[in-house]
């Protein structure tokens, strides 16, 4: 009768173990498929800013030029970057461009953040929309759904000084039926 | 001997059931390939559904069937059959606030997934709808063409295969050759398709698309990443649809597919619906989404929703 007791007890035990070993390999396996959990300071894979050919380092020029921070419509240089749609009367260069440093954005909070970090800059007042980004709702994502993704910059598909999406040309439409033969 | 019964004897008489028996024959006999047969050919002809081969068998038909491709389009060509990822159940959401119906995310389909170009066939249809009347799909439009998109007073709702997780389509095929799999995408056996179409008119999406002819695909044109299930050239006359883009997604390091990687304005979300992490879960869970055709019970894992 005791042996018996034993051997049952024996028999759960080694079910119990072979279960574990199931469960923590599973729970191994499971990783590839899962999401790799984001720290909050991580960087996005980005492509490099899309700036206008030979425009920076903005330093280049300005070294030599003492800063004016007087609020002013420019004259001389940059004429062709107009603010459009996006709160021109309230703001202008130096609300997001740094005073001291011009090869950098500047935050409300007067950090100063390099430009393939902007996402902070837009996400400022843009928040809804910089989570979403973040979480790879709002905007492009290409590379892999399981694994290393990349994002693009706000600034790859919306003009910062005019960010409204542009039209496009659409493709050819499909083919009607009867005139495929 | 009675006179009758020897004549019986000499004389063909042809009964019914002789004559049966002879046009089967003959029928049969047509039906087998003739004076340009190889071996590939036969074999082909005796290949079973792709359900029920071994793993033997499987290596035997891929290899066939990358030393058929490769010839016939001078390039090397992957046939991969790949299994479905266990814990992966694929989930696709569309955003129509975002979406401009530009169609380019149709021709990186059509360049991914080796779609004849002549006759043309598209797996994803572009519908311009009416930003007054809704989601109302007899009043779509699928054959817009202004000089810029998006439209006044327009949104774009682009269908493909709705990928149903109680698919109208797979049970209606006589002969088995299409079936969901694990991971939820609905293939389609073109060694085993005979082309009933039955399937096209059980699908409420319009998601499937029929070779009736020889699919025009140049070499220069022809993607050599392929998926037996997915996208290796098809013959003439089987139904073919789209497959998640299956040669890229199923795979541990697994990319995104073409329509979603094209898209210029991100409105394509692609993941796994398992995985509570993922940006298609992130969508149902705090995005405004809803199924097309709900109301048929085809249970799509394709969602459309609204960003803002």
């Amino acid at each position: 009768m005791r042996n018996r007791k034993i051997q049952i007890l024996i028999l759960f035990a080694v079910a119990m173990v072979v279960m574990l070993v199931a469960v923590a390999g599973h729970a191994g396996r499971r990783e590839f498929w899962l999401t790799p959990p984001k720290s909050e300071t991580e960087d996005y894979m980005v492509p490099p800013p899309p700036f206008t050919e030979g425009i920076f380092p903005c330093s280049e020029c300005h070294a030599d030029i003492t800063p004016n921070p007087k609020r002013r419509e420019l004259k001389e240089e940059h004429t062709d970057i107009q603010l459009k749609n996006h709160a021109e009367h309230e703001r202008w260069c130096l609300d997001c461009h740094d005073l001291k440093d011009r090869d950098k954005l500047r935050l409300v909070s007067g950090e100063q953040i390099d430009f393939n970090h902007s996402y902070r800059l837009c996400g400022q007042c843009h928040g809804d929309k910089y989570r979403d980004w973040r979480m790879g709702i709002h905007g492009k994502r290409t590379g892999e759904w399981n694994g290393r993704k990349e994002y693009l910059l706000c600034a790859h598909c919306h003009n910062p000084h005019n960010p409204r999406f542009q039209p496009i040309p659409p493709k050819a439409p499909p083919e009607r039926p009867e005139n495929i033969r | 001997m009675p006179d009758k019964e020897t004549r019986d004897e000499r004389i063909f008489r042809l009964t019914r059931r002789k004559a049966l028996k002879g046009l089967a024959a003959g029928l049969g006999a047509l039906a087998l390939p003739k004076k340009d047969a190889s071996a590939a050919v036969w074999k082909s002809f005796f290949q079973k559904n792709f359900r029920e081969l071994s793993r033997a068998e499987i290596q035997d038909v891929v290899s066939r069937l990358e030393k058929e491709y490769s010839t016939r389009y001078g390039k090397p060509v992957k046939v991969k059959t790949s299994p479905p990822m266990e814990g992966v159940l694929y989930g696709y959401g569309l955003d129509l606030s975002r979406c401009i119906g530009c169609r380019r995310c149709v021709y990186g389909c059509v360049v991914e997934n080796n779609q004849s170009r002549d006759p043309q066939i598209h797996w994803i249809t572009v519908l311009r709808l009416d930003k007054e009347r809704g989601v109302d799909l007899e009043h779509a439009e699928q054959y817009y063409n202004p000089a810029n998109v998006p439209e006044e007073g327009h949104f774009y709702m682009p269908v493909q295969c709705h990928q149903c997780e109680n698919p109208p389509c797979t049970k209606v095929c006589p002969v088995q050759a299409t079936w969901k799999e694990n991971d939820g995408i609905v293939v389609v056996d073109y060694n085993w398709c005979i082309g009933c179409r039955y399937c096209m008119a059980a699908c409420p999406y319009g998601a499937r698309h029929f070779n009736w002819k020889k699919p025009g695909l140049s070499a220069a044109e022809m993607n050599p990443d392929t998926h037996y299930l997915g996208n290796r050239p098809r013959p003439v006359g089987v139904v073919e649809k789209c497959i998640f883009c299956m040669q890229r997604t199923r795979e541990a390091d697994g990319k995104y597919p073409a329509c979603v990687e094209v898209c210029p304005v991100g409105a394509r979300k692609f993941g796994n619906l398992l995985d509570p992490e993922s940006e298609i879960r992130f969508v149902i869970e705090n995005k405004r989404v809803f199924i097309l055709k709900e109301d048929l019970n085809t249970q799509p894992k394709f969602y459309y929703f609204y960003s803002v």
